[in-house]
């Protein structure tokens, strides 16, 4: 009883502890009680008390109970029962004595709750201002540690005897001799502190030794893991992880012990089934599916050819018979027969297979003519081969015969045999005959045998008879065609609409229908395939593997057809595959058809034939059959094969054995094994053990490689061959190859023939290469001599230009070879190794001060051109200012032009030194259009006849072909154009209203210039002053300087007239052009000569390397020449030299003029790059084409004939860049000429476009300069001083005479003017056209009458050389227009083909204009010179009658 | 002329790279690479030049430089004649900072489809004279190719010498379309799965 009540108390108290809550709430109220009353109590006190009061409660709850447990050990139950006793009875309220002060609050908390609602208290009780209370934490702690919450444990060494329980003695098992591992490392202090906890804890973690309990240590003194030194990848293999995916593994297994490594796979391949018979079938499928089996059927008979193999058999042994018979005699003669009978069957089998198929596709047709509509696609052809009558009787006689023969001879044996059997019977009756005689007296007990027939005679007739019978039945009658049936799947099905109601009933519900296919393996459904729905043609296409990862032994596989009606599906069929061997392996095993059926059956109200259901096709319902639902199922089992090709196939020893003990005669590869397969020795035993049939088609290559190998050793043959592999690797013949039109593209190509040289893509397959390709290439090796008129209007130059291609591709020839050596420049950039002088002046660089203002042009990175493309190149124009342009003239009233500039005071200086009249009047507005490649770009307007743009023009360049190759580059014919045109406003009408005039601006073209895009290319960039090409005349403009006399500048330009524009020209990026061949040419040159050449260029670029010295050069036979060779005086047409006979000024003009018109070519393009080739004066006369150097050439020496003296000057200019010019000398003074354009300069002109001069040339000497300046302006042309020309034949090496390579004299041809006129006529009709192409939009009118007088204008022009024409012309214009207002010029051209011309006229933009009545005129004239030298006028003027 | 390549059949190659680089004693590298291919073949997507990140050797992986850089480009093609090249070029500081070649290398991008890795040995073009080694050592402008593409074709490189120095890494995943129309097998040997269903395993007890 008591110590219920003890336990009772205990559990009471902590069920005080847990109504936490309750306590809570009314420890709240117990704070108002207490400063409500307890003011007699010690403020301090009750703060010490009361705030934290709801933690103290709880603790000191805890509190008792832990004092109470040690006194519970100690004393005695009386205290216990006395505490329970006090619990039960009493009230806690009136005994304050009881010992505990904690009672006594409580009690007191009580009494004040209970006094909360007494009232008779002052105001004073309930009211109270007191500060607020504060207890610090120091304080706190310190009352913690007096209620012993905290415990700070003690580090001293705890007595060994308070660690044990009392009166124990500690016990050391070490000292017992029993093993205590080593205890792991703990500091002493730290066991100290640890032991003091738990003693405080009181818990019983101590050993017997007075330890604490602990295990032993686990660090181990040495890693069991061998050390890792490496990182990562260099760990030794073995050691590598290797991640391996979680099998699961069934408790069976294959038979073999668990390979971890040996997971097998079986793959079935369900690929699909056939129904040889469906209920759904109709009537006429059961004949479709008939005559496809018997057509299967013939088509295995015929590739068997068994009758063929069996007649080649019978006839190889009735050969044979003769020879062996002495040998082999009975067998052969028995087999020959046993043969001729398999033979007459197979034939018999062959000849009714064809009846029958013959016969079902008869019923078919009935059936289909019957019912009206097809549902089969079958179609039979039935092909005939005639056959050759009279061999074809002889060979059906022969066999007959022999037949016959053989019978004969067998039934003749067979007699033979019998009657000797006969004898013997006959002997032995006659014995038994005589016995019976003998024993007829004692009683006729025995029957004799009866007496024997004698055999019939064989009946040779009837033999022969039959023979015939039976080959008439069997065989093919002689002379009979042989009939090949052939059975396609090409028909066409009836609609379903056209059909009646119960086909189409049949048809909805094979539509329905659906199969699929389970897999069993082990009787365990393992897949199945997906639900494939039954086609018309009752196949099922499944054509699904699955691969089964087998672990059980396979017992068997089995395939069950299910058929699948809506959501109901039935099983048709089951097919049982045998398990494969393990040699049979995925991929080397062809599919396998597998028959099933079903005996099911099923019938239909509609066209289906139903299953298991008589059916008849007989009219009268005879011949009544039942069809059972039967197909085809393909399919095949074969063994998986692994990532490596290891085959996923158990052992054999594996496989249930006794599979193959029957067959193992017949199989070879078990009867030897599979390694024996490459001992010939053993197949060879198993050959002649298993009596191989050699006739037998199947076995011929086994008994083709049993012949070699019993032939002995392969014989080497006795000569050396050289690529003895070549025929094995000719995989077409050359023929062939060659007939292959994609081997003939991919062959161009790479020989880089010009029309294929960057073909790309070349189609995948033959047939996607079309002869259009080869037209192109083909027409020109046809018309190699076929000159082209339509395209060069010229039969002249159609020659030359087909010579000069001839040309270029024999260069190209023979530059090909060189193209391809490379040097390490080439490949590798290098730096140079810096001189100490280069190394000076980067260091005097450095300490150069930076000049801000005055920006250069700075080098930038070079492109190699191979790896840009289209948008990648641009073209960047500067146009950056003009001089002298054009003005307009003054206004007049027949040309009434409305003009809204007017030049404000100040803009241009210069105009208002001139005359008064100048001053307010209209001058021009001009800007700059460049054009390239048909983009066209323009500047904005300026004003005055000295306009500054200033304007940088973006023009995008594409290549030819998308090929951006230095050489494809090189060859890009396209020119830029820069045409200043002036932008002329008119008023077409005033808006009053609003205040507003409308106008329309028009553009008047003032001259042009223009630049070769390969001069660009291969310059980089072209940086100057270019004279402008203004046109003869220039309507409504005036050309002269209206202010000659504005200072000292205007003098030095006085030799120079016309316009000039100032324009720098570069490509993004820059490009790095191609460089000339580096070949060293073979030269009829001395050697000492070519040395010394090559050292006097040397020399030449060392000391000034931007000056080009050419000493020798390379004519068109690739071969070099020293450059004097060239120069020669030749007489220049004498017709030129007569025209002015008393002016000799005018007669140089002319010749220059002459020589200009011959048109320019650079080398660059016609030899795409590959070299400067020089030809001579007669050559370049014929081919009417080359560049600056033949010109000049042909200058110099047209001077020299003249008796001037003359120079060629070997510089650069602008735009052309390096380039050769001609220098005379006349009046004392130097002229420059620049033979492309026949212009000639003064020494100090300040618009010559040479800007270098590098050597002079004539015939005698070469003379490099070595003057401080190049400039023609700032340096001395006297080459007698040796210090300022270094001449390259001295005293010390004399001239050593060398001839020339020009011709004595040039032969002109006769000017031919009928020739020019067909020309002009020509070339006027195709710009007329041109011009009307490019107006698609609006109507081109021409005016006939302006065409007239401009017509008889131009031969004005040429006969005064394009010299100002303009006042009489203009004149003489407006007199004959009257109101119409007129913008036009001629063009002057050299003649060399119509694309320049055509290119020129669009630049200019005539056609462009867009008022609506708006006139063309557009006159050409032709002028001929000598040598079928042409000179092309165009005028072109637009007219808008205002 | 190119209207020809719009024929249906096209082979399409697919690359995505990782790049891992392998250079003893470099650091701070950086790689260009452009892929070279013949007259047939024209990329269709992706980029055919670029440049990678600058990497550092990372302490732990000994001397590595990883870039991991994907390139992912598809070229198509007619013929498989001119099959694209990967010409790589590193770049990096040397000791005075001057940006130099620090190898050239190429391969083809492997025929068969899945992933490859390739390991192509980079190599530098030498100084002529040993002057210009010191000079260009000096100077920081050591000899480099005219054009990176040189390292992919073998005419002209008799004139040059070299020096090998370190490995790129680089792993390819390369995918082909429509080979086998055009009648190359590049695939590997694989069974003619045309649709798989793999069963597992059967988890059937033996009876």
């Amino acid at each position: 009883g008591l110590s219920f009540s003890q336990s009772k108390g205990e559990s009471l108290q902590q069920e005080e502890a847990l109504l936490e809550p309750a306590s809570r709430l009314q420890s709240l109220r117990d704070r108002d009680t207490v400063t409500r009353f307890d003011r007699e109590v010690d403020p301090d006190r009750a703060g010490r008390h009361d705030v934290p009061l709801d933690l103290s409660t709880r603790v000191k709850f805890r509190e008792a109970a832990r004092r109470v447990r040690p006194k519970k050990q100690t004393n005695s139950f009386m205290y216990k029962s006395f505490e329970a006793y006090n619990f039960f009875t009493f009230n806690f309220e009136p005994d304050p004595q009881d010992g505990s002060e904690r009672s006594s609050r409580k009690r007191k908390k009580l009494k004040k709750a209970e006094d909360l609602f007494v009232i008779e208290q002052s105001s004073q009780d309930f009211l109270e201002v007191r500060k607020a209370e504060y207890v610090g934490y120091r304080k706190l702690i310190q009352r913690e540690r007096e209620s012993e919450l905290f415990f700070t444990p003690s580090f001293r060494t705890v007595p060994t005897s308070i660690k044990l329980p009392e009166n124990m003695k500690p016990r050391y098992l070490e000292d017992e001799g029993l093993y205590v591992g080593e205890r792991p490392p703990v500091s002493l202090t730290n066991e100290n502190i640890l032991e003091n906890r738990i003693l405080k804890m009181e818990e019983k973690w101590f050993g017997d030794d007075g330890r604490i309990m602990a295990l032993p240590d686990p660090i181990k003194e040495s890693s069991t893991r061998p050390p890792l030194f490496h990182m990562e990848e260099d760990l030794d293999p073995a050691l590598q992880t290797v991640y391996r995916k979680v099998r699961y593994t069934p408790t069976a297994t294959l038979r073999s012990p668990p390979d971890p490594e040996g997971d097998y796979q079986l793959d079935v391949d369900v690929s699909g089934l056939i129904f040889s018979h469906h209920p759904l079938f109709s009537r006429e499928h059961v004949l479709g599916a008939r005559l496809a089996q018997l057509y299967d059927q013939y088509l295995t008979r015929q590739h068997n050819n068994l009758t063929g193999h069996l007649t080649d058999k019978l006839n190889g042994l009735r050969s044979a018979l003769r020879n062996m018979l002495e040998i082999h005699g009975g067998q052969s003669l028995t087999q020959a027969i046993n043969t001729r009978q398999l033979r007459d069957s197979e034939q018999e089998k062959d000849r009714t297979l064809l009846k029958n198929i013959v016969k079902v596709w008869k019923e078919i047709k009935a059936l289909r003519e019957f019912q009206k509509f097809t549902n089969t696609p079958y179609k039979l052809y039935l092909r005939r081969e005639t056959v050759d009558q009279a061999s074809d009787e002889q060979e059906y006689e022969d066999e007959i015969f022999a037949e016959v023969v053989e019978l004969e001879a067998e039934s003749e044996e067979d007699y033979q045999r019998k009657l000797a059997e006969y004898k013997k019977q006959l002997e032995e009756w006659k014995l038994s005959r005589r016995k019976q005689e003998l024993s007829e007296s004692e009683g006729p007990l025995e029957e004799g045998p009866p007496k024997p027939e004698p055999p019939e005679k064989p009946d040779f007739d009837s033999i022969e008879q039959r023979v015939r019978e039976k080959a008439s039945r069997i065989r093919r009658k002689p002379g009979e065609s042989i009939l090949i049936p052939e059975l396609s799947a090409s028909g066409n099905i009836t609609a379903s609409e056209l059909c009646p109601k119960a086909e189409i009933a049949r048809r909805e519900d094979v539509a329905r229908r659906s199969l699929f296919i389970k897999i069993l393996y082990n009787d365990k459904e393992v897949s199945r395939t997906d639900s494939r729905s039954l086609n018309t043609d009752f196949r099922v296409h499944f054509g699904q593997i699955f691969n089964l990862k087998i672990v059980n032994c396979p017992q068997s596989i089995n395939l069950q057809v299910f058929e699948e009606i809506g959501s109901s599906c039935s099983l048709l069929a089951q097919v049982f595959v045998p398990v494969p061997e393990p040699s049979v392996l995925t991929g080397g095993v062809p599919l396998e058809e597998f028959e099933f059926s079903s005996n099911q059956r099923v019938m239909f109200d509609h066209e289906g034939v139903g299953s298991d259901v008589p059916l008849s096709f007989e009219a009268d319902g005879s011949n009544k059959q039942t069809l059972l639902t039967s197909g085809k199922l393909s399919c095949c089992v074969s063994w998986g094969i692994g990532e490596d090709d290891v085959p996923l196939a158990p052992p054999v020893s594996q496989q249930p054995g006794g599979m193959h003990s029957g067959l193992g005669r017949l199989d070879a590869v078990s009867y030897i094994g599979a390694s024996g397969l490459y001992d010939m020795k053993k197949i060879g035993e198993w050959a002649t053990q298993s009596r191989l049939d050699p006739n037998d088609p199947k076995n011929s290559s086994i008994m083709q490689l049993l012949k070699v190998a019993s032939s002995g050793e392969v014989t080497a043959p006795e000569y050396f061959r050289l690529e003895q592999l070549q025929e094995e690797f000719n995989f077409v013949t050359d023929e062939e190859l060659e007939r292959s039109r994609r081997f003939r593209l991919l062959r161009l190509r790479n020989q880089e023939v010009a029309e294929f040289r960057n073909y790309k893509c070349v189609p995948a397959l033959e047939r996607e290469v079309t002869d259009k390709v080869f037209q192109d290439y083909e027409k020109r090796l046809k018309e190699g001599e076929i000159i082209d008129t339509k395209e060069h209007l010229d039969s002249h130059r159609a020659l030359v230009a087909k010579y000069l291609q001839k040309i270029q591709e024999s260069v190209i020839n023979r530059f090909l070879l060189a193209k391809h050596h490379y040097l390490l420049s080439d490949l590798v950039v290098e730096e140079e190794i810096p001189s100490i002088g280069i190394l000076g002046l980067n260091l005097f660089k450095l300490a150069e001060p930076k000049r801000p203002l005055k920006p250069q042009r700075k080098e930038r990175k070079k492109v190699t051109a191979q790896n840009l493309s289209d948008g990648d190149i641009k073209l960047l124009i500067n146009i950056i200012r003009a001089y002298d342009i054009p003005v307009r003239r003054p206004q007049s009233k027949m040309l009434n032009f409305i003009c809204f500039y007017f030049s404000k005071p100040g803009q241009s200086p210069q105009t208002i030194q001139g005359s008064d009249w100048l001053f307010g009047q209209v001058q021009v507005r001009p800007f700059v259009e460049v054009s390239f490649q048909r983009t066209v770009l323009q500047t904005t307007t300026a004003d005055g006849p000295n306009p500054c743009w200033n304007e940088e023009l973006q023009l995008p360049f594409s290549a030819p072909n998308g090929d951006y190759s230095t050489a494809s580059l090189q060859s890009v014919k396209d020119e830029v154009f820069i045409n200043i045109f002036d932008e002329v406003v008119y008023e077409t009408g005033t808006d009053k209203d609003r205040g507003t005039t409308h106008t329309r601006a028009e553009k008047h073209w003032l001259g042009s210039v223009k630049i070769p895009f390969s001069t660009i290319y291969s310059q980089s960039r072209i940086d100057g002053t270019f004279k402008v090409n203004t046109p003869a005349v220039l309507l409504g403009y005036s050309k002269e300087r209206s202010h000659g006399n504005s200072g000292g500048y205007d003098i030095l330009r006085s030799l120079s007239e016309g316009a000039f524009i100032t324009v720098f020209i570069t490509i993004e990026p820059q490009l790095v052009p191609g460089e000339s061949i580096r070949e060293k040419f073979d030269s009829q040159e001395d050697e000492r000569l070519l040395q010394a050449s090559e050292r006097f260029e040397r020399d030449a670029a060392q000391g000034y390397p931007d000056r080009p010295c050419i000493t020798t050069v390379i004519d068109l036979n690739g071969k070099t020449v020293f450059i004097t060779r060239y120069i020669r005086p030749l007489n220049p047409p004498q017709e030129l030299l007569d025209a002015y006979p008393n002016n000799p000024q005018e007669a140089t003009g002319l010749v220059a003029r002459f020589v200009s018109l011959i048109p320019s070519l650079p080398d660059r393009v016609s030899f795409s790059g590959a070299c400067d080739l020089w030809s001579t004066c007669d050559q370049f006369l014929t081919l009417l084409a080359g560049d600056e150097e033949e010109h000049a050439v042909l200058l110099c020496n047209f001077f020299l004939s003249m008796g001037k003296k003359a120079w060629l000057i070997i510089g650069t200019a602008i735009p052309e860049g390096p380039t050769a010019y001609v220098l005379t000398f006349e009046q004392s003074r130097y002229l420059i000429w620049n033979p492309s354009s026949g212009q000639y300069y003064g020494q100090y002109d300040t618009f010559c476009p040479l800007q270098t001069v590098g050597c002079l040339v004539n015939a005698d000497n070469v003379w490099f300069n070595v003057q401080e300046y190049a400039s023609p302006m700032r340096m001395s042309f006297d080459t007698t001083k040796a210090k300022l020309w270094k001449p390259f034949f001295s005293r010390s090496f004399s001239h050593p005479g060398l001839s020339s390579v020009q011709p004595e004299e040039l032969v002109y041809r006769r000017v031919d003017k009928a020739a020019a006129t067909e020309l002009q006529d020509r070339i006027e009709k195709i710009l007329k056209e041109k011009i009307m192409e490019w107006r698609p939009r609006h109507p081109t009118r021409w005016n006939r009458y302006c065409t007239t007088t401009l017509k008889q204008f131009l031969p004005k022009l040429e006969l005064s050389g394009g010299r100002d024409m303009a006042e009489g012309h203009r004149h003489e214009l407006q007199s004959l227009l009257g109101d119409n207002r007129i913008s036009g010029f001629p063009l002057h051209l050299p003649f060399s083909e119509i694309r320049p011309i055509i290119e020129a006229v669009y630049s200019t933009g005539v056609h462009n204009i867009q008022a609506s009545n708006v006139e063309f005129a557009l006159a050409v004239y032709v002028h001929p010179y000598p040598n079928n030298v042409l000179s092309v006028w165009v005028y072109l003027a637009s007219l808008v009658r205002s | 002329m190119l209207n020809l390549c719009s024929v249906t059949r096209k082979t399409v190659v697919d690359v995505l790279c990782g790049v891992v680089f392998q250079f003893p004693e470099y650091d701070n590298l950086y790689c260009k690479y452009c892929f070279v291919y013949g007259h047939d073949w024209a990329p269709t997507s992706g980029l055919e030049e670029g440049i990678t990140q600058i990497t550092c050797k990372g302490s732990q992986s000994s001397h590595k430089l990883i870039w991991n850089f994907p390139l992912e480009t598809t070229f198509k093609s007619t013929n498989p004649s001119g099959w694209p090249q990967l010409v790589v070029s590193v770049y990096g500081p040397d000791v005075f900072g001057n940006d130099i070649v620090r190898g050239y290398g190429a391969t083809h991008i492997p025929f068969t489809p899945g992933q490859h890795t390739r390991t192509i040995p980079m190599f530098v073009p030498e100084p002529t004279w040993r002057l210009q080694k010191f000079t260009s050592w000096l100077l920081g402008r050591r000899p480099e190719y005219t054009d990176p593409k040189v390292v992919a074709q073998g005419e002209g490189r008799e004139v040059t010498r070299v020096r090998s120095q370190g490995f790129v890494t680089v792993s390819f995943h390369i995918m082909t379309k429509d080979m086998k129309k055009l009648g190359y097998d590049t695939g590997p040997s694989s069974p003619r799965n045309t649709q798989s269903a793999t069963s597992g395993w059967s988890t059937e007890e033996q009876p």
